[in-house]
């Protein structure tokens, strides 16, 4: 018996995070890590100071799958004016074949 | 001395920068020393007690374009709560994660300052210290920025020799990942006030328009929301450093603070 071929295991995942101006996932991106789970590229901080994508939905347009959306949260009773991280984070996944 | 506009240019991007201050046959000495490393202080000695007359470190903080920046900012006499000397070594494949130092500070009418000095031309390539303008009011706490690889507007810190900047304490930054063949160095070094920060500086343009013109400013990264919150608490902090609890910039700060008293006739 020859075992079957997973064509799951050659898959690797990449990762980017969109910070958006607001809570839409059509308005401008105003930060970006990328991750990349084939280990060909490394990227780092500090390495571009241009996005990827000038919005969330043209990171969709180019075939990167919305995985998790930050929730909308009021904020915490006396700290209304604080700043603190970012609020509009949306993170992506793209599978690629090694 | 600082003047009104460039403080206000510091409370709003959290850094001031200073190009080429220090004169190369300094620069060039400094390469040695900080290849030998720079001895420790005690944590909050005196300014005029930490480095011995004559000393590299010392004469960096007698330029006068740096002694002026230092006393506008944190007054006369600061503690030195720290320095080091920081080495990016040439590809060594990192760079650190975005930060700001220590641990979350949030204070809001005082703060320390971070004199970083670069004796060296610093390119691109060499990993420059990335900074993020107008992140210093940001209530975070040290790495947990790590995540946030680039941001629009960041500063990727291109500079010649002799090259000074002042931090906020909270200004998130990082050393960039040097990919070139040259050893970087910088040399920092951290100082706590030991007085009030109010008005140290040469106040005599305080009102001139460039100053709400410098408060105003926004930048790239912010959040379209939040950029609105950061110009609030730029005016309690602008508030604070002059006395003056009637500053406000487009009516943020008196428009939500605005609970009357009066009892109408």
């Amino acid at each position: 018996m020859t075992a079957a071929h997973n064509p799951a295991a050659d898959l690797r995942q990449q990762v980017l995070v969109l910070y958006l101006e607001t809570s839409g996932l059509d308005s401008p991106v105003v930060g970006w890590p990328v991750y990349d789970g084939t280990g060909r590229t490394s990227p780092t901080t500090g390495d571009s100071d241009e996005p990827p994508y000038q919005s969330g939905v043209a990171a969709l347009r180019d075939g990167w799958r919305l995985i998790q959306a930050a929730q909308l949260i009021p904020p915490c009773p006396g700290h209304e004016y604080d700043v603190s991280f970012l609020k509009h984070e949306f993170l992506f996944e793209k599978l690629v074949a090694l | 001395m600082l003047n009104s506009v460039q403080m206000a240019r510091f409370v709003a991007y959290g850094s001031l920068r200073m190009d080429a201050v220090v004169p190369a046959e300094m620069n060039a000495e400094a390469l040695e020393v900080l290849g030998d490393g720079v001895p420790g202080v005690p944590y909050g000695t005196p300014l005029s007690e930490a480095y011995p007359q004559g000393s590299f470190p010392r004469r960096l903080l007698e330029l006068p374009a740096v002694a002026g920046a230092l006393r506008s900012l944190v007054g006369p006499e600061p503690d030195i709560d720290h320095h080091a000397v920081h080495v990016r070594l040439p590809r060594e494949g990192q760079a650190q994660p975005l930060h700001g130092d220590a641990i979350i500070d949030v204070r809001r009418d005082a703060f320390d300052v971070q004199l970083m000095y670069y004796p060296q031309d610093v390119t691109l390539e060499m990993g420059g210290t990335l900074s993020v303008p107008g992140s210093h009011l940001r209530r975070t706490n040290e790495s947990d920025t790590g995540r946030y690889q680039n941001l629009r507007g960041q500063d990727r810190l291109v500079c010649p020799a002799g090259t000074v900047v002042f931090l906020h304490h909270g200004l998130w930054h990082g050393g960039r990942r040097n990919d070139s063949d040259t050893v970087r160095y910088m040399f920092k070094i951290r100082f706590n006030p030991t007085v009030r920060q109010r008005r140290l500086w040469d106040t005599s343009d305080l009102a001139d328009r460039r100053v709400a013109r410098e408060l105003d400013t926004t930048f790239p990264w912010y959040e379209h929301a939040t950029g609105r919150l950061e110009r609030y608490n730029r005016v309690l902090l602008w508030r604070a450093l002059t006395g003056d609890d009637s500053f406000d910039l487009d009516h943020w700060v008196t428009r939500v603070s605005n609970r009357p008293q009066e009892v109408p006739a």
